[in-house]
């Protein structure tokens, strides 16, 4: 079959009246889908009914997740279909980069459900599980509205429009969009954005990785253990049976599992000292296996390591909601806290906006899909109707994964949330002053139920292991245990939950310092040639050594911090994860306008405000704000002038941590203000492009490639409709989809 | 019996197609499309070069947070 040759008539995309409608949806609805809709809507209403109009009472997660499901159902069937239909017009009769470009390998046309699962595996990562538990703390009332909302009006949208931009422009990045579209300055601020923000990311996820282990001899051990498995996998992959993926995962999901079970044997055995560390230690080794595994092949320990990650990720979100489902748990976390509205909350400081819109950015609106919604993605997908099911579809997903982890946080006791949650400098390091700093906040425990907490799941304490993993999978044994095992498997259900944290954030750890370096190599290549070559050794060495070094550092500061670490780092991880999706919606709103969708600049133009409210109130309190919990430099005044004065503050308990806390509140409020100066910049140049596509429409370049004829026969939504199933039969083809046949000459 | 066949079938084809060992044979059919005589990799040569791809370029498969 020859490759499908650029024929047809080539459309000029910068004038609104030459795009084509697509073929409106079916005849509108039938009477039977109407009240099939309502039912939906009338779900929907009802889950979010109970959980506004519960006052004091304990209310079941069931309707949370009526709530949250009903909600997406209609999103998805009405504004996602609105928006790939009337705002961008997704061609059927168009071939997509991976149609007229298929080499077989990383361009070709994949089925769309397959896609999804790639899309899904590749955006949803430990992000979600993190941001919602610590957002737990106002109540799961203020997230649940936020995860669910944003998702439906800004992530989803984001994922599905950048997707859709990419696919038109053969698979370009971010990067290259907004240097092409945006300019020269856009593009570069976006490229500082994307290498800060990594930096920061690796550092927080790390973080919260060495809070679940620290002083756990099972989670050191087996997660340790996970590493000769990968090399194992990794060998069989390259030199026993190449390619043989789904057989060499069922082995290394199967040592896995045996892994966790001999954590528990480890820790009751004379080896336990040997795997109880300190995080000072724990950091150390992170930054060690960080370096190492950043510079081995790919396949020794990151391909393996992707594949197994992936199979735990699929298969344990997927037992979460049927254990949710099954188990029905009561949510023991009031609506709203008092701390929503105070701003004092120990977990992380700073009043409900703009900071809850902060701390949850995965699972509502996250910049860094829009790195993957532009990169592979676009390469593979067969149809341009499919962006919907798969920008929007997989986001969707995603946020589902982020409404089970507040589910999780919220159902464990709220006095034992506070206790696992806040930093030793709030709290204190024994039972007896956590639980007496807990019932102070208005949460009652007993300094006995904290160590029977401990016990259970056989963890020495569980006080301030902030960072969310463990909540989450304090949540996760409860339910699980409550479906399989009984209160026995506690500790197994534990330990697995940290396990599958624990593995994809080591998994991005490696990509992560891979993809900085070789942001970095790209940039100093500039200056010196050799950078760009990338199988020079010392420049690799180097490149990684200095990606390394900057989450390193922020991982160091982040342990030893006075004032705890991940209520100090958690907030730059979240503006800098909204600066990133401003960037997105600021691409996707200058190329609406630039395509001659004006009047739909909204879709991505709203939440781009709304990000910028948040983004930018949220860097303007870090770098101002008087009080000491929020501000950085109000922190770096008051213990300044306590250095001066020669006194010690709480919690800082020494000059040296005087002069540690000076130190980091100084680079914190540094950055906080380099992203606002990006974010400024970015705005500043995407106004002014699309001011002049505007008021000069002829000036407009766009970079779309021009239009060829679709050859593939493929339905846009994960079950074909009536009319697609008439479509592939006629066309002989499964319900996969894919090129017609040659008509025979 | 035909219907639990094609239910495995079925399975077997996602799971294959989700793993990425589909690869070398969408690989080779791709060739062979073309030329029937094409010569192509071997199975561990092609594994090898896709492994080796993400050396060169890490952002091509990068996962998120």
């Amino acid at each position: 079959m020859p490759e499908p040759e650029a024929t047809g008539t080539e459309r000029n995309t910068a004038s609104p009246d030459t795009i084509p409608d697509s073929p409106p949806p079916t005849g509108g609805l039938s009477p039977k889908s109407v009240a099939a809709w309502v039912l939906v809507a009338l779900i929907g209403a009802i889950g979010w009914g109970v959980l506004a109009l519960s006052r004091g009472e304990e209310i079941s997660a069931a309707w949370l997740l009526a709530a949250a499901l009903g909600s997406y159902a209609i999103g998805y069937r009405f504004y996602a279909r609105f928006i790939s239909d009337r705002v961008l017009k997704v061609d059927k009769t168009r071939a997509t980069p991976a149609e007229r470009l298929d080499n077989g390998v990383d361009f070709h046309p994949t089925d769309r459900r397959v896609l999804f699962g790639h899309h899904f595996a590749a955006v949803a990562g430990a992000g979600p599980l993190v941001g919602p538990v610590l957002a737990a703390q106002m109540g799961y009332l203020p997230g649940t509205i936020w995860i669910v909302a944003g998702v439906i009006f800004a992530g989803a949208v984001q994922d599905m429009v950048t997707l859709f931009f990419s696919t038109r422009r053969d698979g370009r990045s971010l990067g290259q969009m907004a240097r092409d579209e945006i300019g020269p300055v856009g593009g570069a601020a976006a490229l500082i954005a994307v290498f800060a923000i990594m930096v920061i990311l690796l550092a927080v996820l790390a973080l919260v990785i060495v809070n679940a282990l620290a002083h756990s001899p099972w989670g050191v051990f087996s997660i340790g253990m996970t590493i000769p498995i990968a090399l194992f996998m990794g060998v069989y992959l390259r030199v026993l049976r190449p390619g043989r993926v789904t057989e060499v995962s069922v082995i290394g999901v199967a040592l896995l599992l045996l892994a966790i079970v001999a954590g528990g044997w480890v820790a009751e055995s004379s080896f336990a000292s040997t795997f109880t560390l300190e995080k000072e230690t724990l950091v150390v080794w992170m930054i060690v296996y960080g370096f190492i595994a950043s510079v081995l092949p790919v396949w020794m320990l990151l391909a393996p390591r992707d594949y197994l990650s992936t199979f735990m990720k699929v298969g344990t979100i997927a037992l979460m909601a049927v254990g949710v489902v099954l188990a029905m748990p009561t949510l023991k976390m009031p609506a709203v806290t008092d701390f929503a509205a105070r701003g004092d909350g120990p977990v992380f400081a700073g009043s409900m906006f703009p900071f809850v819109f902060i701390t949850i950015a995965c699972g509502a609106l996250s910049g860094f899909h829009s790195l993957v919604s532009s990169g592979t993605t676009p390469k593979m997908i067969q149809k341009e109707t499919q962006v919907r099911v798969i920008g929007y579809g997989a986001m969707l997903t995603e946020s589902f994964v982020a409404v089970m982890a507040i589910i999780a946080a919220c159902i464990i006791e709220p006095g034992l949330f506070f206790a696992v949650n806040s930093p030793a400098g709030v709290i204190g390091t024994s039972v007896e002053t956590a639980s007496q700093a807990v019932t102070h906040f208005g949460f009652a425990i007993s300094p006995e139920a904290l160590a029977q907490a401990a016990k259970d799941v056989e963890e020495t304490s569980l006080l301030s292991r902030t960072g969310g993993a463990p909540t989450f999978a304090l949540g996760m044994s409860q339910i699980f245990s409550s479906v399989i095992g009984g209160a026995g498997m506690k500790a197994f259900w534990y330990h697995f939950a940290i396990m599958f944290e624990a593995l994809f954030i080591l998994t991005t750890v490696d990509a992560g310092t891979r993809v900085g370096r070789f942001m970095l190599q790209d940039t100093l290549g500039n200056v010196h040639k050799s950078f760009k070559d990338i199988s020079w050794k010392p420049g690799v060495w180097l490149a990684s050594a200095v990606v390394v070094g900057g989450w390193g550092y922020f991982l160091w500061v982040g342990v030893k911090d006075p004032l705890g670490g991940i209520n100090q780092l958690f907030p730059l991880f979240g503006i800098a994860n909204q600066l990133l999706a401003a960037v997105a919606l600021a691409v996707c709103t200058t190329l609406l306008i630039k395509s001659g969708r004006l009047r739909w600049a909204w879709v991505t133009g709203v939440p781009l405000a709304w990000d910028v409210a948040v983004t930018l109130t949220a860097s303007y309190q870090k770098i101002f704000s008087d009080d000491v919990k929020v501000g950085f430099f109000a922190q770096r005044d008051k213990y300044q002038t306590g250095i001066d004065a020669g006194k010690v503050l709480p919690p800082a308990k020494n000059m040296d941590e005087m002069h540690t806390v000076v130190t980091n509140a100084t680079v914190d409020g540094a950055l906080s203000a380099l992203f606002a100066l990006l974010i400024v910049i970015v705005l500043l140049d995407a106004a002014r492009t699309c001011f002049k596509a505007i008021s000069d429409p002829s000036s407009v370049r766009l970079s779309e490639v021009p239009w060829t004829e679709s050859k593939i026969v493929a339905p846009a939504g994960l079950i074909p409709t009536a009319e697609e199933r008439a479509e592939l039969a006629a066309a002989g083809l499964d319900s996969g989809g894919g090129r017609t046949k040659e008509p025979v000459a | 019996m035909s219907g639990v066949r094609a239910a495995l079938a079925r399975a077997r084809y996602f799971v294959r197609e989700f793993s990425g060992e589909a690869a070398y044979d969408r690989y080779v059919a791709h060739a062979r499309a073309h030329d029937p005589a094409a010569e192509v990799l071997t199975r561990r040569a092609f594994e090898r070069a896709r492994t080796d791809s993400r050396e060169a370029d890490p952002r091509e498969g990068f996962r998120c947070c």
